[in-house]
């Protein structure tokens, strides 16, 4: 077992692009992602990283460059959050229509308004469907390693899609850690160099980026969709290899003192630790509850939700986004039709929790399960709960 | 698991001393978090900055609701601050102060285990600078024990390069001066 | 182009949508609805190739000699070619029915 180091989660992730041996990484800063790129581009100008380090004038630029250093055959990396990915936006659909593997970490954080700089999952619960393979890490050990598997996943013949890491912002991106590294022959034989599907060459001119006809468009679509799926099958096989080199499994659907449990509380990221606490003293008082974390967003495991449901009654989802208008959070309202069909379905229960960077103690937990657990013995009073919220 | 809580102002580096710590305590092969109360600061306005250290992976991310020890860098942060409010009975306060045990205990109140050190007159003779963040936590190991004063040569190495000798040597003179009381329910 | 769009399945769509075989445009000929088209006086040209550049549509073609003609396929007969001529050698000639 390697030696754990003391590091900054942002610098660990910054180290892991740099084992995966990143070739072109564009980039604008933005808190609280700003420390992993700023420490990139410093391993790119002392020479620590051979890559173009492409400085631009903004996040809609930075994707764009990354499209085009991606088409040119470069393994491309590149960083954002809230507002920065907010002007992506755009662009964040191109990349994965035209099937460049891009690697991207989302240090998540509130959009405004009001402004806010602080820790929650709106920004990427806004580009949920920009047909990007999506994963939520819990720790730094976490952000680490799945940095690496990204490029893996992405970049496989059958994948060909651009990939997300989500870690939460401040409370894990700012946070000085224990993790284990992967030294750089490890990770080499793990990955290898990207040979690329396609590289742009003057002398075998080709047209990226056409028009979908009308004729055509829903056709596209469909592939898009069915290889995002069947991206599940290949994130499966990269996570194995992961686990059996380094000892450290993940799996679409974390399970925690699931065994017996009739209530589940479904969790995403670095909160999903301090529900694990939480877990711990309500089952020491004898609840019959387990946890959930929801590490695979996109494509989303629907199977291995179902699966993981099994005898529960009640599921008590927490998100860290409101749709504000609509059924509550996102993960609540795709958790329901998920389990929609399941005979018979668990009640499903929606918490938004930790919006703007708000502190969100084990003690949360508890309160959410005991109000869940009443709620859920009679006709719930809302279609969803703002929790802690004053007034 | 032993939870410290840093007050000091912006720009005194007390973000830096819990980083440094918890790298200190990481080489000895324990898991800690340090970690700063995230925000716009400003130079010179209170900040916080945390610290755990256990001996299990940490699973907590959250602020330090209940310290088990506060260190604070500067004493016109006790009035704004009350840093002992939510400290543990059993709780430490580790203060830079030039006053004597019985003089800080009447001016400030203090009940808890109190450890104090005029750390600005090592800083000012030691480092030449009054940045007191490096040798406060030679007060801070004295009082806890946390970790030992060895294991923060190459952490501070690591960070203040051709700085660190004067910053180890200034943290080390704190632990040396460094006087400890315990509480007086 | 092979086959008409409408009968591509999901499954045959290139990936990412890219094409591979360039100026595929060239199979559209948009020529035919043209109301006039462009007749360059050689003797009168110099040369200097403003036509090619202002052709919206690429149809002008340099020929031999340095002289200019068109490509009937895909001009449009918009005129341009004529009305910024510098020494005035292009005229419009109406099409015949």
């Amino acid at each position: 077992m390697a030696k754990r180091v003391g590091i900054e989660v942002s610098l660990a992730v910054s180290h892991a692009v740099q084992l995966a041996r990143a070739e072109a990484i564009a980039a604008y800063p933005i808190t609280p992602q700003t420390h992993i790129v700023e420490h990139l581009s410093s391993l790119v100008a002392n020479g620590d990283l051979e890559a173009e380090f492409i400085n631009v004038e903004s996040e809609h630029s930075a994707i764009s460059a990354c499209i085009g250093t991606s088409a040119a055959g470069a393994r491309t990396y590149t960083a954002t959050s809230s507002q920065g990915l907010a002007l992506m936006h755009e662009i964040l659909f191109i990349a994965s229509a035209m099937r460049f593997p891009i690697v991207m970490t989302v240090a998540n954080r509130a959009l405004s308004g009001p402004l806010s700089i602080w820790n929650d999952h709106s920004d990427i619960m806004a580009a949920r469907d920009i047909g990007w393979i999506q994963v939520f890490v819990q720790n730094g050990q976490e952000a680490f390693d799945h940095s690496i598997m990204a490029f893996k996943i992405a970049e496989h013949r059958r994948v060909l899609l651009p990939m997300i890491v989500n870690l939460d912002g401040f409370i894990l991106s700012h946070v000085v850690e224990a993790l284990e590294f992967a030294d750089q022959d490890t990770v080499d034989r793990f990955l290898p160099p990207y040979s690329p599907w396609h590289q742009l060459d003057p002398k075998k001119p080709v047209t990226m980026g056409a028009f979908g006809m009308p004729e055509v468009f829903a056709e596209f679509k469909m592939k898009h969709q069915v290889t995002l799926m069947n991206s599940y099958d290949q994130i499966m096989k990269v996570w194995q290899e992961w686990g059996q080199l380094t000892g450290r499994a993940y799996h679409p659907v974390e399970h925690y003192k699931t065994d017996g449990a009739k209530i589940l509380l479904l969790t995403m990221g670095c909160l999903s630790e301090v529900a694990e606490i939480a877990v711990d003293e309500l089952r020491a008082a004898g609840q019959p509850v387990g946890l959930l974390k929801l590490r695979l967003w996109r494509p989303f495991p629907f199977a291995a939700l179902r699966e993981a449901v099994y005898g529960a009654e009640l599921v008590i989802v927490c998100d860290r986004a409101l749709s504000v208008g609509g059924a509550g959070g996102p993960v609540l309202s795709e958790v329901r039709s998920v389990l929609y069909p399941v005979v018979p379905h668990p009640k499903v229960l929606g918490y938004v929790i930790g919006l703007g960077g708000r502190d969100v103690p084990p003690e949360a937990f508890k309160e959410i399960f005991f109000q869940a657990q009443a709620e859920a013995e009679q006709e719930p009073s809302e279609e969803f709960y703002m929790y802690g919220v004053r007034g | 698991m032993l939870e410290i809580r840093f007050h000091g102002r912006g720009g005194q580096g007390a973000v830096t001393s819990v980083e440094l710590l918890a790298l200190a305590a990481i080489e000895e092969g324990k898991f800690a978090q340090g970690f700063p109360s995230f925000g716009p600061e400003r130079r010179g306005a209170p900040v916080l900055a945390f610290l755990r250290i256990d001996d299990h992976h940490i699973r907590l991310r959250c602020k330090i609701a209940q310290p088990d020890v506060v260190t604070i860098l500067d004493p016109s942060l006790i009035r704004i601050q009350k840093p002992t409010a939510d400290l543990k009975t059993n709780g430490i306060v580790i203060l830079n102060t030039n006053k004597s045990l019985a003089e800080a205990r009447q001016e400030y109140g203090f009940k808890h285990t109190l450890a104090l050190v005029d750390a600005n007159h090592i800083a000012r003779e030691v480092l030449g600078v009054l940045i007191v963040n490096t040798t406060m936590l030679g007060a801070l190991i004295r009082a806890t024990g946390v970790v030992k004063v060895d294991s923060l040569e190459h952490p501070l190495r690591e960070r203040f390069g051709a700085m660190a000798a004067k910053n180890f040597a200034a943290l080390k003179a704190a632990y040396e001066k460094t006087v400890v009381e315990e509480a007086r329910p | 182009m092979t086959k008409p769009l409408e009968d591509f399945t999901w499954q045959e769509i290139e990936l990412g949508g890219i094409l591979r075989e360039p100026g595929s445009a060239r199979d559209y000929k948009v020529g035919d609805w043209k109301s006039q088209h462009p007749v360059w006086t050689k003797s009168h040209c110099i040369r200097c190739g403003v036509c090619w550049t202002v052709c919206p549509e690429g149809a002008i073609i340099e020929e031999e000699g340095g002289y200019f003609d068109v490509n009937l396929d895909y001009c449009k007969g918009c005129g341009i070619c004529a009305r910024e001529c510098v020494i005035g050698c292009i005229s419009m000639v109406t099409e015949e029915e």
